[in-house]
């Protein structure tokens, strides 16, 4: 019986099995895809070696700065004058210059940028915006070698026009610091437009529905929402206004506006002076290696320097960015 | 008839409720006043800008010639003495026989700059139009005594013939800085004569290193942080750290390029490991330095773009392409990439053009104030329109601003091609899923 | 008031003549976005303190209709109003009319609960303030939110987030909202839509609450509902240009036990629609 009763299986068993092809499911190598995960994944993490680069550049180059004899880090941060040929390194007067041209572009650019937001998204015609917004995006990338000469040969003629050439000097912080202005001008307004363009109309319908008027659902509701994307707006524009080079390079002096001492700096708001000129901290990276800078100079040392302390700034008005995204962030 | 509001009490009542609204509107019609005159400023400031380069590009010079073309005509080819004054005799020059403006070059120039040129060009192997030119830069010799802008050309005539009578010999012309000659010819010390050809090619060569460099390796990091990068910190160090380079300014690039280009890989970009260039290269301020330098300036912004054109594309795409047993790399070959391309590309322009823009990377780098001789590659010195421009700009001479208003027109348009390009490549391939 | 209009119906009950019976009432209203014309001919008088519906397939124009009584169709660029919508006697749609007064008194609560991103608190008390409203806020966001039901749920986070509540508290929220400004109309624009069952049954529940103090126009695409919670149903249809148009109106249990209009009843039973 057993028998009998086997063999018949064996026969089916047997053929079954001699069909049956065998199949590999395992995971198998493929040479090319690994290569190329291999590539995409070096080009990933170039962007952190670009940062690590860029970090360590800065800080050897600062370090050899401050490793040599004639310099002190103690001065560098409390002396009013830079003047590297009589061995004076205190980056006041370059950091005074700059917050100065950045404060006078951002009491130019914000106000007039958010209002421009404003009439684009809330007041203008469908029409009106879809002209004005993409020539907006295109002012932002006209490049600022052309504000540079805006500022030099129309802004600071018509200061001087206006104000006096006794009182305006040729190259100034003002006209360099409203052209400036101008170059964030279409970022704040475009981002900012983004920004309140993004708040559901279901809040303004709400709004109006309870008898508001267009402004009070504007500055009340519709401003309030898009705080978050406003504010980060606000801060990229600060952040490229501190950051900027040609236009300062250009029309807003060719040498520190350096003083004698604290005291000097305050008196009369010397420090404070729009119609007089001074170099900001890249205007003066730019005037430095603009000539065939020798490697083992103080000057080339310098230029690190100062470019880590930029950076500190930019990275600390970057991270507030983003911390003032998260913080005024409302969902809707 | 009274409404309910008025009944309640805390509301103000009809009448109060009727000034009330009115201070409301008279609020509300000031602010909207005050967006619109906003708006309106930043349209005149930023068409102020505009309106000032044109301004400089075209106006009256007073030119002074060493040797009259009128002069030339009369002696060698008394035939054509001219009709007009104005661009026309030079023209006639451009246009004598061949033989005769030989005749006229070496009766007026040196036996040692007639050998100079032979020896850059045979002068009888030269066209008629270059000897013509020859003729006007070296035996004309015009001078610009004055130049001005389009406006006082326009509003101020009568006082500007004045003062150009007062001048000696000089000539009043109409004058366009813009001009075919100025795009063609290379940078020159004479404003008569110089041009931004160098500059352009100088511009085309960096940015094609930074588009070899940074489109490739962008694109690929954008594929990596969406398609394999799996969700965790490595990915996001790596997103908040392309978010931050994005904001680091332009110039600080450029000390990343002085140092690691141009002085730790000296030997690499100066082409001295390869046996090519000059001592004046060896020093590593080259144009694959320049070109380096921007494609890590713009990788972020095309990971950035890149990143949303691939997220764009729908996942049942990818599904469908899994589904038939398609590996990851072929998924992302055959089917996320064709279809992320319009993006991925018009991202990547927008990332170009802001290249072509960079003017302080370069300066820091060491862009070369001043060369006549056209970059002939990766290893050459260079510069590029925006040095150009800033260079002209910088001079005190009233001519360089106008030369500096030309050259703007110049990148201006170039920029507005390679934007207008993107809009159109966007709206070709815009996809409907 | 002069009553000069009647309504579309044979068998309209007798008006008085007393125009206090109506709260608003529509007067050969068309309305149209750009070259389309979204609704003809809607003649509408709205019942005081009564629950009216408005019913029809989707299309039929009646959102549209609900929102030409306080001109919210003036914040679409292209719609344009012709005819009347009276209302106390004056036309809304004249030139010499704020908008802004208008919705002060006819109020809306919208399809999607749809509150400001600020605190419970501040939602009920913003239209309160910027209407000029003196009195005690605290005390009138209570009342608000104890008519809008919602009170008791409440009282203890009015500091947290609108958007902390659920969808159906939402909501009750949005009609707080709307009651703090103490408008006589209550426009409601499928208010249920978005929300469960049981969310559905409170807001049902609040609106026959607040018929004893206001007017409610409700839209709705729901028939039940419509049978459930109102007073009156006006039914709307489409014709062959896809305009909407007002094809049967009158008392709820008169119009879905024994409707007039064929196409009333073939919608009703569900033959179309």
């Amino acid at each position: 019986m057993q028998s009998d009763l086997s063999q018949p299986i064996q026969a089916m068993n047997v053929p079954v099995a001699q069909h049956q092809e065998v199949i590999d499911l395992r995971r198998r190598r493929r040479a090319g895809e690994s290569l190329i995960h291999g590539f995409l994944f070096l080009s990933g993490v170039l962007s952190v070696f670009t940062t690590v680069g860029i970090v360590l550049v800065l800080l050897s180059q600062a370090l050899a700065f401050f490793r040599r004899p004639e310099v002190s880090l103690f001065d560098f941060l409390t002396k009013t004058t830079w003047q590297p040929a009589i061995g004076e390194f205190g980056i006041f007067p370059l950091v005074n210059a700059t917050l100065l041209t950045s404060f006078i572009a951002v009491i130019v650019a914000l106000p007039l940028g958010l209002m421009i937001a404003i009439y684009l998204s809330e007041y203008a015609s469908a029409p009106a915006r879809r002209i004005i917004k993409p020539v907006l995006e295109m002012l932002a990338g006209v490049p600022t070698v052309v504000y540079g000469f805006f500022a030099l040969t129309f802004v600071t003629a018509i200061l001087r026009a206006l104000l006096g050439s006794d009182r305006v000097e040729i190259f100034n912080v003002g006209s360099a610091g409203l052209v400036i202005g101008i170059l964030i001008l279409p970022l704040v307004a475009s981002m900012s437009e983004d920004a309140l363009h993004a708040v559901p109309g279901a809040l303004r319908e709400a709004a109006f529905g309870l008898g508001a008027t267009r402004l009070e659902t504007t500055l009340r509701i519709v401003l309030p929402a898009a705080l978050s994307g406003i504010s980060a707006a606000f801060i990229v524009a600060i952040s490229r206004a501190v950051g900027e080079t040609m236009i300062v390079a250009i029309a807003a002096g060719a040498g520190p506006r350096n003083f004698k001492s604290w005291a000097d700096a305050v008196t009369g708001f010397k420090f404070l002076n729009p119609f007089t000129a001074a170099e900001t901290m890249t205007g003066h990276m730019v005037r430095i290696s603009g000539g065939d800078l020798s490697y083992d100079s103080i000057d080339y040392d310098s230029i690190f320097a100062i470019g880590l302390t930029l950076f500190v700034m930019t990275l600390a008005l970057n991270i507030a960015s983003r911390w003032a995204v998260r913080r005024f962030r409302e969902e809707y | 008839m009274r409404d309910r509001v008025s009944q309640v009490p805390g509301y103000p009542d009809e009448k109060q409720f009727q000034g009330f609204i009115r201070r409301r509107r008279r609020r509300g019609a000031m602010w909207r006043t005050l967006f619109l005159i906003a708006t309106s400023v930043g349209i005149v400031v930023l068409s102020a800008l505009l309106l000032n380069i044109l301004d400089d590009s075209f106006g009256y010079v007073a030119v002074k010639n060493e040797i009259e073309p009128a002069a030339l005509l009369a002696t060698y080819a008394p035939k054509r003495l001219p009709m007009e004054r104005g661009g026309a005799d030079y023209q006639i020059l451009r246009e004598l026989s061949r033989d005769v403006q030989v005749q006229i070059l070496r009766d007026h120039l040196s036996q040692g700059l007639i050998r100079r040129l032979e020896s850059e060009q045979p002068l009888d192997q030269r066209s008629q139009e270059e000897l013509g030119d020859l003729i006007i830069e070296r035996v004309v010799e015009p001078h610009f005594l004055a130049s001005w802008s389009l406006f006082d050309s326009v509003f101020h005539r009568a006082r500007i013939k004045a003062e150009v009578a007062e001048m000696d010999g000089a000539s009043l012309r109409f004058y366009s800085w813009l001009n075919p000659k100025f795009v063609v010819s290379p940078q020159s010390s004479h404003p008569e004569f110089a041009g931004i050809r160098t500059a352009i090619l100088g511009s085309l060569w960096v940015v094609a290193i930074t588009i070899l460099f940074s489109l490739p390796v962008g694109v690929a990091a954008a594929i990596y942080l969406e398609e394999y990068g799996q969700k965790g910190r490595l990915n996001d160090l790596i997103e908040t750290n392309i978010n931050n380079l994005a904001g680091v300014p332009s110039i600080i690039y450029g000390l990343l390029g002085l140092a690691i280009f141009v002085r730790a890989l000296q030997p690499l970009t100066g082409g001295s490991l390869f046996g090519i260039g000059d001592a004046t290269t060896n020093n590593g301020r080259t144009i694959i330095s320049a070109g380096l330098t921007l494609g890590l300036l713009i990788l972020p912004i095309i990971i950035i773009n890149a990143r949303e054109a691939i997220r764009a594309v729908p996942q049942g795409i990818r599904q469908a392409s899994y589904g038939l047993g398609a590996t990851r790399w072929q998924t992302v070959w055959h089917h996320v990439l064709p279809n992320a391309m319009p993006g991925i590309l018009t991202g990547s322009i927008l990332a170009i053009s802001r290249a072509f823009g960079e003017t302080a990377p370069l300066v820091v780098i060491g862009a070369s104030a001043f060369i006549i001789r056209d970059p002939d590659g990766p290893f050459s010195k260079f510069t590029t329109m925006t040095i150009q421009i800033y260079q002209w700009t910088a001079r005190p001479q009233a001519e360089f601003r106008h030369l500096a208003a030309a050259g703007i027109i110049v990148l201006l348009a170039l920029l507005l091609g390679l934007n207008a390009t993107a809009i159109w490549l966007r709206n070709r391939y815009q996809r409907s899923y | 008031m002069p009553d000069i209009l009647t309504l579309p119906r044979p068998s309209a009950p007798s008006i008085s003549a007393n125009g206090e019976r109506y709260a608003i009432t529509a007067e050969n209203l068309n309305v149209y976005y750009g070259a389309f014309q979204a609704v003809r001919d809607i003649n509408l008088k709205i019942e005081r303190q009564k629950i009216t519906a408005l019913i029809g397939p989707s299309g039929c124009g009646k959102s549209t209709v609900l929102r030409s009584f306080n001109r919210m169709n003036d914040l679409i660029p292209v719609a344009r109003t012709e005819g009347r919508v009276m209302f106390h006697g004056k036309n809304i749609y004249d030139a010499d009319v704020d908008p802004v007064e208008v919705r002060r008194r006819v109020g809306m609560v919208f399809q999607k609960p749809n509150p400001f991103p600020k605190s419970i608190y501040e939602n009920v008390a913003w239209g309160a303030r910027i209407n000029g409203y003196r009195g005690d806020l605290d005390a009138l966001v209570e009342q608000s939110l104890r008519q809008a039901a919602l009170w008791d749920e409440v009282k203890d986070k009015l500091h947290q987030s609108g958007y902390s509540l659920s969808g159906g508290q939402q909501q009750r929220l949005c009609i707080a909202r709307a009651i703090a400004v103490q408008p006589e109309i209550i426009l409601m624009d499928e208010p249920a839509s978005a929300l469960d069952p049981i969310a559905t049954l409170r807001i049902e529940e609040l609106m026959r609450e607040l018929r004893k103090e206001y007017t409610i126009i409700v839209v709705t695409h729901n028939m039940q509902q419509a049978a459930r919670v109102s007073d009156y149903t006006a039914f709307f249809t489409v014709d062959e240009h896809r305009t909407g148009y007002l094809a049967e109106y009158g008392p709820t249990t008169e119009l879905f036990t024994n409707p007039r209009q064929k196409i009333t009843e073939d919608y009703i039973t569900g033959r179309f629609g």
